[in-house]
């Protein structure tokens, strides 16, 4: 180790790391290719005489991977090195929260458009809007989902799915490491069984994503909120490998409840969905 | 690390391109945002005297096609808000000096610190390729101005440049959000023991307020994007009325972000004035709690002001009225800095070095752009004036003036901790004295332009507005003399590599930065400093 000279602190000053810049340019190459893929679609001739969505895959792909290394080296510095001692751990715990919060926003947004519409279909000086909702919300003609059917069933697996992680995590602090392990894994089932159910109710949807604001607040708040339980998942099924694996300690496990942390927040953002969008907004519901 | 020898060297550090592409050091990285400031500023200047040239008489002078004329004014606007001013202050200084002045060794997430620079470059890449990309039918690159408004940004320009914007502007905005994460963390947590919050310093304070706006602002700004990318590639009908949508919408959202941008720009700003006014009136600085209140009242209030960039979008009367007095009320906090900075002044013992010009530069301009702030927040007075040359002349006063006057202060007063030379006091009265007077040449008549009716955002005007139009040009090409007279002095304080003391200010210069060496050590404060 290099750091044999005399630091009388316990910040963790992190070594070179090529991550950041590899980083940088795949973000890069995913916008081209975003824009060369969106001008591929409907028969679009492309751009800069490429075509189609390789190119971001490509972009995504080393996206994906710059990700993988980048967290394999921040859980080696816990790990193996120690570095993550008490002062570093309250940083990734402020990091998290705070990136929690940026998140919120990004949320705030997509429920400010879902109201603007909603709240004021029948605005006077939005004559255009207001022929095409007739004046109500949802627009006229807009059949929608039943929220008691599969929305009620996705809330219960949800809020189910919170206190399964919240037992996982009692077990941690209790060394029970087969609690954990069960807690993780019916926390990652039920994940799994909520994102199932949206992409069923997606397939059935009796509106669509272009045909009306209706269809594009629903999709794009719901849609959001559909990645981010997909992220939310992923972020758990590490949790568990890194729990298989022995990483944890009744002590020492932020990353455990980084991921806790970020499941509750999508089930509360669900929560919101459901109330405003399926519940508040209901409309008629379509027969299927 | 184990295949690293042993050493038991303090400046014992990567060397090379490595260490700066790789970097996880505060003071590297902010280097790296400082050179790609400077570029970006160089960019967006050559852009900006462009659009002089072209208004310099009336008719059309260089540009064949009144569109690229919007297409200079777009991309001038996108980079020096987002490449030069946030880079620089924000992500340059802030990295170089916060840790310094909280008695810290580094910042808290010193390799994330790295990805929020290392993702500017690519999202400037991407705001330059929009420029030479079709955008309108018949044109290249996005005319919409910096607020890219629905649907001149959707259905008006249908060609790929906007989609390179939006992109920028996500990339941009992510590194933003994460600089801002690590900053606040890093203050919150890392400050030197017995640093409480009100002993800290107030750059360090603007700062946290900055960070704090940034996190909450950009990621709305986010989501306004991505429903214009939506609109404009998948068919969602967000801004557009005929399928139920709302273009008012997208003006709420982009100026719910926007507005606190502004003063995510002019903070960090107020903050570094601060320490100058204070190091060269050899005094502390008057009121340093009701300073840093009045800051973080500022970015509070921030939030809740948006729609006075509203005011003729058809907005209600109520809302309107609302929006008046929420932002004259801004001007209370900003006040109580204003007199703060007098009142420090007042009965000190005042030495007019470079880093001090610029910061009396800095309170004139701000000043007086904070004046016709008050008068633009009439709605009634708005109608007249919205986008007229009055408004252009406005903000330029606030940010470009005074912001940028904020980072040369900056730059001068830091030149010497960061760099370890002395900079020519000559060149940089000089800088300042041509810039003062070139950018009040640019901006002053400005204000008679657009009280006589001049809107903004056209390559050409009538003959009434020739004169005053020719003055600010000719005060654009001297402020670009400026510039290369900055350049200049930057290349002498190289070549004569004078060395510059620890503290070369004096007493007054109070701050945990001056107590370290010039440059400061690879990796200061190895033993923490116990603040009293």
């Amino acid at each position: 180790m290099a750091k044999s000279h005399a630091n009388q602190h316990d910040y963790h000053l992190v070594d070179p790391s090529p991550w950041p810049i590899i980083g940088g340019l795949s973000a890069f190459i995913t916008a081209v290719g975003l824009i060369i893929w969106m001008r591929s679609m409907d028969g679009g001739e492309g751009l800069f005489g490429l075509h189609g969505p390789y190119v971001f895959v490509i972009g995504a792909i080393f996206i994906a991977g710059t990700m993988f290394v980048w967290w394999r080296d921040v859980i080696r510095e816990a790990e193996v090195d120690g570095h993550h001692k008490p002062v570093v751990q309250l940083h990734l715990r402020y990091g998290m929260i705070l990136f929690i919060a940026s998140e919120v926003m990004f949320f705030v947004v997509w429920f400010w458009g879902f109201f603007d519409a909603a709240l004021f279909p029948d605005e006077a000086v939005q004559v255009a809007r207001t022929e095409f909702t007739g004046g109500e919300w949802p627009p006229k003609g807009t059949s929608t989902f039943n929220p008691w059917q599969i929305p009620l069933v996705n809330t219960l697996i949800l809020l189910t799915s919170g206190t399964t992680v919240t037992w996982a995590h009692h077990a941690l602090l209790n060394d029970d490491r087969r609690g954990l392990i069960v807690g993780l894994v019916l926390t990652i089932i039920l994940g799994i069984l909520f994102t199932s159910l949206q992409v069923y109710e997606y397939a059935v949807a009796p509106f669509s994503f272009s045909d009306s604001i209706y269809g594009a607040t629903f999709f794009m708040a719901t849609g959001f909120h559909g990645a981010h339980v997909i992220i939310g998942t992923i972020f758990l099924i590490v949790t568990l490998f890194r729990a298989l694996a022995g990483h944890f300690t009744s002590k020492q496990h932020f990353g455990f409840e980084a991921a806790a942390w970020y499941w509750h927040f999508v089930d509360v953002v669900w929560l919101f969905l459901f109330s405003c969008i399926y519940v508040w907004a209901a409309g008629v519901p379509a027969e299927h | 690390m184990a295949g690293k020898a042993a050493t038991a060297h303090h400046d014992d550090h990567p060397t090379g391109l490595k260490r700066y592409l790789f970097s996880t050091n505060h003071k590297d990285i902010g280097t790296l945002y400082l050179i790609f400031a400077l570029v970006g500023g160089i960019v967006g200047g050559i852009l900006s005297i462009g659009m002089r040239m072209e208004l310099q008489h009336p008719g059309m002078q260089i540009f064949a096609d009144p569109h690229m004329f919007n297409a200079f004014t777009t991309a001038h606007g996108l980079i020096m808000v987002f490449f030069m001013i946030m880079p620089s202050l924000f992500g340059g200084f802030g990295n170089w000096i916060v840790p310094l002045q909280i008695g810290a060794p580094d910042m808290a997430f010193p390799r994330l610190n790295n990805i929020s620079f290392w993702l500017l470059p690519p999202a400037f890449a991407l705001l330059l390729i929009s420029m030479f990309v079709p955008g309108p039918p018949g044109g290249d690159g996005v005319g919409g101005g910096w607020t890219v408004y629905a649907p001149l940004s959707t259905s008006g320009s249908p060609g790929p440049a906007m989609d390179f914007a939006i992109l920028s502007l996500h990339v941009a905005g992510a590194s933003s959000i994460l600089s801002a994460i690590n900053f606040i963390t890093t203050i919150f947590n890392m400050r030197a023991p017995g640093m409480t919050l009100h002993k800290m310093p107030l750059f360090v304070w603007s700062i946290l307020v900055t960070a704090f706006l940034l996190l909450l602002a950009l990621p709305v700004l986010a989501g306004a994007i991505t429903m214009l990318l939506t609109d404009r590639n998948f068919g969602t009908t967000f801004f557009e009325a005929s399928g139920g949508g709302d273009p008012i919408l997208f003006q709420h959202l982009f100026w719910f972000f926007g507005h606190p941008e502004v003063y995510i720009i002019i903070l960090p700003a107020f903050g570094l004035i601060s320490h100058v006014i204070s190091t060269f009136s050899n005094k502390p600085i008057f009121g340093y709690l009701g300073m840093a209140y009045a800051m973080a009242a500022i970015g509070a209030v921030g939030f809740v002001v948006w729609a006075h960039h509203m005011y003729t979008a058809g907005i209600s009367l109520n809302t309107q009225a609302y929006f008046v007095a929420a932002t004259m009320v801004i001007a209370v906090p900003t006040g109580v800095k204003i007199f703060s900075w007098i009142a420090t002044m007042w009965g000190g013992s005042i030495q007019f070095k470079t880093p001090m010009l610029w910061a009396f530069g800095f309170i004139f301009l701000f000043t007086l752009g904070g004046v016709t702030g008050v008068v633009l927040a009439n709605a009634g007075v708005d109608r007249a004036l919205h986008d007229t040359y009055y408004v252009v002349a406005h903000f330029h006063y606030v940010l470009s003036l005074g912001a940028t006057f904020g980072l040369f202060a900056g730059w001068y007063y830091w030149f010497p901790k960061i760099t370890g030379y002395m900079y020519s006091e000559f060149i940089g009265k000089l800088h300042f004295w041509v810039s003062f007077i070139g950018v009040n040449l640019v901006f002053f008549p400005q204000h008679f332009l657009g009280l006589a009716g001049m809107p903004r955002r056209y390559a050409d005007y009538p003959d009434a507005f020739a004169g005053w139009n020719y003055v600010s040009s000719v005060g654009s090409y001297i402020s670009g003399f400026g510039v290369l007279i900055f350049l200049f002095g930057v290349f002498l304080a190289f070549q004569r590599k004078e060395k510059a003391a620890d503290n070369p200010w004096g007493e007054g210069a109070t701050t945990l930065e001056w107590t370290l060496s010039s440059p400061p050590p690879f990796h200061q404060f190895e033993q923490l400093p116990k603040i009293k």
